[in-house]
């Protein structure tokens, strides 16, 4: 196993582009060689030793790199972006699209990370252990095809439009989500531990969503089944008392499924 | 005195292409057919001061400068910085920003339009859902539901209800009395006083509506008896008479647009009015507020591919609202400098922006003195398009009309300005 530390000198004011920070492009490469890859200073191009102080021991393939981002990266975006292998240590918080596109291998921060986490995701696991902000897991603008694999889980709370477009893979949400959760999803499994503001799988067509917390305000596309008890999803069995919904009949022929844990919940339950 | 006719009102989006203009030595001095806001343009209203010579601040004060030291020092601001923010474009006409484009690619800048901050929702919802759009024309001559959603074109657009839904049409001979109006806002307005419906639904709620709404138009039950403040029954009779038109438009505005859920509220019903089409001949229409907005929308598309919010900073045109829009770079504080032409950040952005616009250097080019030009290290003052110089504007619903040169004026023209700014950034792009 190789480790390969990077230590942030400052992070300046106008944001550093990383998409080069990963195990993929470190593989082969002396340490010296590391210093000279290239990441973006908002118009400009300048080497990752700018910005960082890099050593540890290199690695030859991906699989086999461990990267630590030894400090605060809170103006540098597109960590980990298009990862296939490997793992990333982020000590402190991330800045936009950690893990954007990753395919496979391991993204950990320790810290908060911002929008666009996982958006496009592919395989592969990206554990957040602050908060994380809006679309978690979500699409590109304008693409009707969101992350379709590999596992987010988030510890702390998330923004709006969590899950947006998602067509397979897993989000656990262990805080609370703001509104829109699992909008237009299309499959995959969405787990809310917290509560939700409001439109929970607005215009979803498909996959599960369940939410363990409160619900703010749930929409009236949706079809009431009943209360179901101790539910499976996606082979899991989560203990408890759920109302279960079907829908969003806004969308033709939708089959997502909802299920709101009672406690706390029924005012979304129509008499 | 001489009359000037079929002049394009330099003001909304509605872009009335009738007015006639009285001149006297070269000035306008009064309009016929305009409406009050069109009018006070055409002939400066009162209070409004307007700069004739370019201007450069200097420890805290403005001294006149020559054109060609304002373009030598704007294009060493933009070529200087590593996130600049070119903003505003929507009162000015398609070729100059055409040539803004260019700049932007030049000086790799991220590129932006009012949109963002008015209609960019609505763009967004399209890329997802698409685009049933009609010509205003159509309106008039064929609508007969016509549903305002969250906009009050009595005062905003203060021509559209005359022109396009009270006026008599081909297969609309009564004009008015042969259409039904629906509006669908919260607050009681001088537009919803002239509705047959008004659905007059709870705040931030317009999504919830729209969702009952699609789930009644496919024979569902809607699963609460009251949604957005609405009864149940109301909602499927109001979904009734959207199905039962012969030609339907929406008109939609910032009310649904700048709502809770904002885009998401755009592209559910913008998935309603396609979904109409199973019963009833359904289009839509946003309610554009600056005259050439959704021109910069065109002209931005054509050049990169994508309508507003456009980076430039690696060389390729990237786009992602919510983190290239002038609001996210100012907040962000990601800019670290301004082009501001052709509208008012200064007079409609957030207090978050505005302190970064404080903080770094701006540059606008505008003609009259505005709560951005205070905030300004260089004011270029341009010829005002529609007036002293003339250019194309693409109205509300896409159709492009030639906007005229009425008066003559010294000033350069927004084109000129940018393509002398293209030149020196060039030059010192080349040698750097
Ligand atoms: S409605 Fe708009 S375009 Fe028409 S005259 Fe008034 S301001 Fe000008």
């Amino acid at each position: 196993m190789s480790e390969i530390i990077l230590t942030p000198k400052e992070q300046p004011q106008v944001p550093l582009e990383a998409p080069n920070i990963k195990p993929d492009v470190f593989a082969g490469k002396t340490i010296d060689e590391i210093k000279e890859v290239e990441i973006n200073y908002g118009n400009d191009t300048v080497k990752l030793s700018d910005f960082f102080d890099v050593e540890g021991t290199p690695g030859e393939t991906a699989g086999e790199i461990k990267i630590i981002i030894d400090g605060d990266v809170s103006n540098t975006k597109r960590i980990g972006q298009q990862m296939t292998a490997g793992e990333i240590l982020v000590k402190g918080n991330v800045s936009m699209y950690v893990g954007l596109e990753m395919e496979g291998g391991k993204i950990t921060v320790q810290g908060d990370a911002t929008v666009w986490a996982g958006q496009n995701m592919r395989g592969g696991e990206l554990e957040i252990m602050g908060d994380a902000g809006d679309y978690v897991g979500s699409s590109y603008r304008g693409d009707w095809r969101g992350m379709n694999g590999g596992l987010i889980t988030i510890h702390g709370d998330v923004g709006y439009e969590i899950a947006e477009y998602m067509g397979g893979g897993k989000i656990v949400v262990k805080g609370n989500a703001d509104h829109m959760p699992g909008v237009h999803m299309s499959n995959g499994v969405l787990i809310i531990e917290g509560n939700v503001t409001s439109r929970t799988g607005g215009e979803m067509s498909g996959g599960t969503i369940v939410v363990k917390g409160v619900i703010g305000q749930f929409l009236a596309g949706f079809k009431y089944w009943g209360v179901e008890k101790n539910i499976q999803v996606d082979g899991e069995d989560i203990p408890g008392v759920f109302y279960k919904f079907t829908g969003d009949n806004a969308i033709k022929g939708a089959n997502g499924t909802v299920y709101v844990a009672v406690a706390g919940n029924k005012h979304v339950a129509p008499e | 005195m001489e009359l000037v006719n079929n002049v394009v009102c330099p003001f909304c989006g509605t872009l009335c292409d009738d007015i006639i203009c009285k001149v006297e030595n070269d000035e306008i001095v009064g309009t016929y057919n305009a409406c009050i806001i069109g009018h006070s343009k055409f002939v400066h209203t009162e209070g409004a001061m307007r700069y004739k010579k370019p201007l450069l601040r200097k420890n805290g004060e403005f001294v006149e400068i020559s054109y060609e030291e304002a373009i030598d020092k704007a294009a060493q601001i933009l070529v200087d910085a590593k996130r600049p923010l070119m903003y505003g474009w929507s009162c000015t006409e398609c070729s100059a920003q055409e040539v803004g484009m260019e700049l932007a690619e030049e000086v790799r800048a991220v590129v932006d339009n009012t949109a963002s901050v008015c209609h960019g929702p609505s763009l967004l919802a399209v890329h997802d859902t698409g685009y049933p759009v009609c010509t205003l024309g159509e309106v008039k001559n064929r609508a007969d539901v016509v549903v305002y959603w969250g906009c009050n074109p009595f005062h905003a657009h203060p021509r559209h209800l005359s022109r396009h839904s009270y006026a008599r049409g081909f297969f609309r001979e009564r004009g008015r009395a042969d259409r039904t109006i629906i509006v669908v806002d919260p607050r009681k307005s001088d537009t919803s006083k002239l509705a047959d419906i008004h659905l007059q639904l709870d705040y931030n709620n317009d999504y919830e509506l729209v969702d009952a709404m699609r789930a009644a138009l496919k024979g569902h039950e809607i699963l609460y008896e009251e949604v957005a403040g609405i009864p149940r029954d109301d909602i499927v009779g109001a979904v009734e008479a959207l199905k039962k038109a012969q030609f339907g438009i929406l008109f939609f505005g910032m009310g649904i647009t700048h709502s809770l859920g904002k885009h998401r509220n755009i592209d559910t019903a913008i998935m309603m009015v396609q979904e109409l089409n199973q019963f009833a001949k359904w289009t839509l229409i946003p309610m554009r507020g600056h005259y050439n907005v959704n021109g910069f929308n065109q002209v931005c598309t054509w050049e990169s591919g994508y309508p507003f919010c456009v980076d430039f900073a690696t060389g390729t045109p990237r786009y992602n609202p919510g983190e290239t829009g002038s609001n996210d770079l100012l907040q962000n504080k990601e800019a670290d400098a301004m082009m501001v032409i052709a509208s008012d950040p200064g007079a409609h952005f957030p207090q978050n922006a505005l302190h970064t616009m404080a903080e770094i250097p701006v540059i606008a080019i505008e003609p009259h003195r505005t709560p951005t030009t205070e905030m300004a290290n260089l004011i270029i003052p341009p010829a005002i398009v529609g007036m002293e110089a003339e250019g194309t504007a693409y109205r509300m619903d896409g159709v492009p009309l030639r906007m005229k040169k009425v008066v003559e004026s010294d000033l350069l023209s927004d084109k000129e300005i940018l393509e002398k700014i293209l030149e020196k950034a060039q030059e010192l792009k080349a040698s750097k």
